[in-house]
């Protein structure tokens, strides 16, 4: 679904990716580990055409979307969650569901709202709240929740966790699954490995901007340099 | 009512009048910089022309011989926003989009030179003269002791009142509840982010310019038949004045803006009155330095926090 092919991405001088290769399925989570300032989080911006990938082949739908501008290709059926959560903070819930799906009719737009209302039953008790009043799990699941409204195929997560209590980290692992079997593909970047191992079909490693590993999510949490490196054991 | 009280209250409608002009134009100002944080100096020029095409306007109509003055009045209004705002589009397509992403302060001189060239341009079409037309709307109320001091309240100042109020609350609507009001408010908390949901955002800032252009259209028609003259370096001072007003509000700020000008107007009437009024300049400019000094985000906006 998600073909990603020697793409490397420079910010001005600098190269932040290197020949990076990764391909993700339809109806798989796959998720990318890495330390920080490894290149994750400019992977998937590149992904979504900011920065553009300097060469390199990105295909969704086997479609060549690097050459194309950020909107365009964020009306494919692709949808982000983006590093720390960037919603509304000034605008209420239903405000910000509404940008999600705001190039699709209204009777659509209103049809997925009711969804991830459903889905999220915290949103629909904030509904008219202001965004930037809530905390922080419940940001993320309005971030998930925007993302949904376009009814993406594909949803990139960038640290859905970051920054979360454990017990809400559980509540928006699960519903990643949830969105896996509603058949939405996952392209997941995580810190906490573990629990995005756990989770994964399959995984990717990547460390200064070079992919250094890949396989099953299972393969992944036993391989040793992994576990040394990312699981703390 | 004593002589001063009355005197005062003359200012203060005075002062509301100039100020919810300032107001008008501030709000240009303030919406362009929340979503792309760069002043657009040439919109002063903007309001300029939208004077200009009022007064060409008027003056054609009344010379093929059309009497009725609110007929008049709206088609110089509809024909100086549509000017306007295609000026206004068009300055933000040619001169700023080309620059997106480079280093603020390029836009910013691009701005200043796209100022210079409609100065010039206005110059070089009518002329550096005053160009005057006389009074539209005349008479008023009065009230007080004529003994003592009679407040005077124009018509054209109740116009100006009144068409800044409706212009102000079609804003606000705008704004708040519709679905392009929404992205525009979107697009000044996270350009990016409003991107990245499959949002043209080119479309936004354009919107952004046209609305601006076409409320400092309206400013430039009320103030024309205001003030009764209009000259190709209007434009400047009172843009000077509407980004005073639009910081001493709070940049970014649209409450912030219209507050702004109204403390502006005020302030200047009352300096004028109480002052030798060639110092009412001197006051309100002084009065941006303290803001600057003492309260950089202004009255009403929030503090800049720097993104990590």
């Amino acid at each position: 679904m998600l073909r990603i092919e020697n793409v490397n991405t420079h910010y001005g001088p600098i190269q932040a990716l290197h020949d990076v290769s990764i391909e993700v399925k339809q109806g798989e989570i796959v998720t990318l580990i890495g330390a920080n300032g490894a290149g994750k989080t400019t992977l998937m911006m590149t992904i979504c055409g900011d920065p553009q990938a300097t060469t390199g082949s990105v295909q969704f739908d086997g479609e060549e979307i690097s050459n194309l501008q950020t909107a365009s290709i964020m009306q494919k059926g692709l949808a982000i969650v983006p590093e720390g959560r960037r919603v509304f903070s000034g605008m209420t819930v239903e405000e910000n569901l509404a940008m999600g799906g705001y190039f699709r009719t209204k009777a659509e737009a209103a049809e997925t709202m009711e969804h991830v209302l459903e889905l999220f039953p915290r949103l629909r008790e904030r509904f008219s709240q202001r965004a930037g009043t809530m905390s922080g799990g419940e940001q993320q699941m309005l971030a998930i929740g925007r993302a949904m409204m376009s009814r993406p195929r594909m949803i990139l997560l960038d640290e859905p966790s970051l920054g979360l209590a454990p017990i809400i980290i559980q509540q928006i692992f699960e519903i990643i699954q949830k969105l896996r079997d509603e058949g939405v593909t996952i392209f997941l970047v995580e810190q906490n490995a573990n629990q995005a191992l756990r989770i994964a079909d399959r995984g990717y490693v990547l460390e200064h901007g070079h992919v250094v590993l890949e396989g099953s999510g299972q393969d992944l949490l036993t391989n040793e340099d992994v576990q040394k490196a990312y699981l703390g054991g | 009512m004593t002589e001063t009280l009355l005197y005062l209250i003359q200012q203060l409608i005075n002062g509301l009048t100039i100020g919810s002009t300032y107001a008008l134009i501030a709000i240009g100002y303030t919406m362009v910089y929340g979503i792309i944080g760069m002043i657009n100096f040439a919109h002063g020029e903007i309001y300029m022309i939208g004077s200009y095409v009022t007064f060409i306007v008027i003056a054609g109509l009344l010379g093929m011989g059309m009497v009725s003055l609110p007929i008049i009045l709206i088609i110089a209004l509809v024909v100086a926003v549509f000017i306007a705002s295609t000026y206004g589009w068009t300055v933000e397509r040619v001169a700023y989009r080309p620059l997106r992403g480079s280093n603020r302060l390029i836009p910013l001189i691009s701005a200043i030179g796209m100022s210079i060239f409609l100065q010039n341009y206005v110059v070089l079409a009518q002329g550096s003269r005053d160009v005057a037309l006389p009074p539209q709307i005349t008479g008023g109320w009065t009230f007080g002791d004529p003994a003592v001091f009679e407040v005077s309240f124009s018509y054209m100042q109740a116009l100006i009142w009144g068409a800044t109020f409706v212009t102000m609350t079609a804003l606000t609507l705008f704004i708040s509840r519709s679905r392009m009001g929404r992205a525009c408010r979107a697009c000044s908390e996270d350009l990016g982010m409003t991107n990245l949901l499959g949002i043209d955002t080119n479309r936004t800032i354009a919107l952004t310019f046209i609305i601006g252009a076409a409320l400092a259209a309206v400013a430039g028609l009320l103030l024309g038949l205001y003030y009764g003259v209009v000259n190709p370096f209007v434009g400047f001072i009172a843009g000077l004045k509407a980004f005073t007003a639009a910081v001493l509000g709070g940049i970014g700020s649209i409450p912030g803006a219209v507050l702004g000008g109204l403390v502006l107007g005020v302030t200047e009437a009352l300096t004028s009155a109480y002052f030798p009024s060639e110092y009412k300049d001197v006051v309100s400019f002084g009065l941006l330095v303290l803001i600057l000094l003492f309260r950089p985000s202004g009255l009403l906006g929030k503090p800049e926090v720097e993104k990590v």
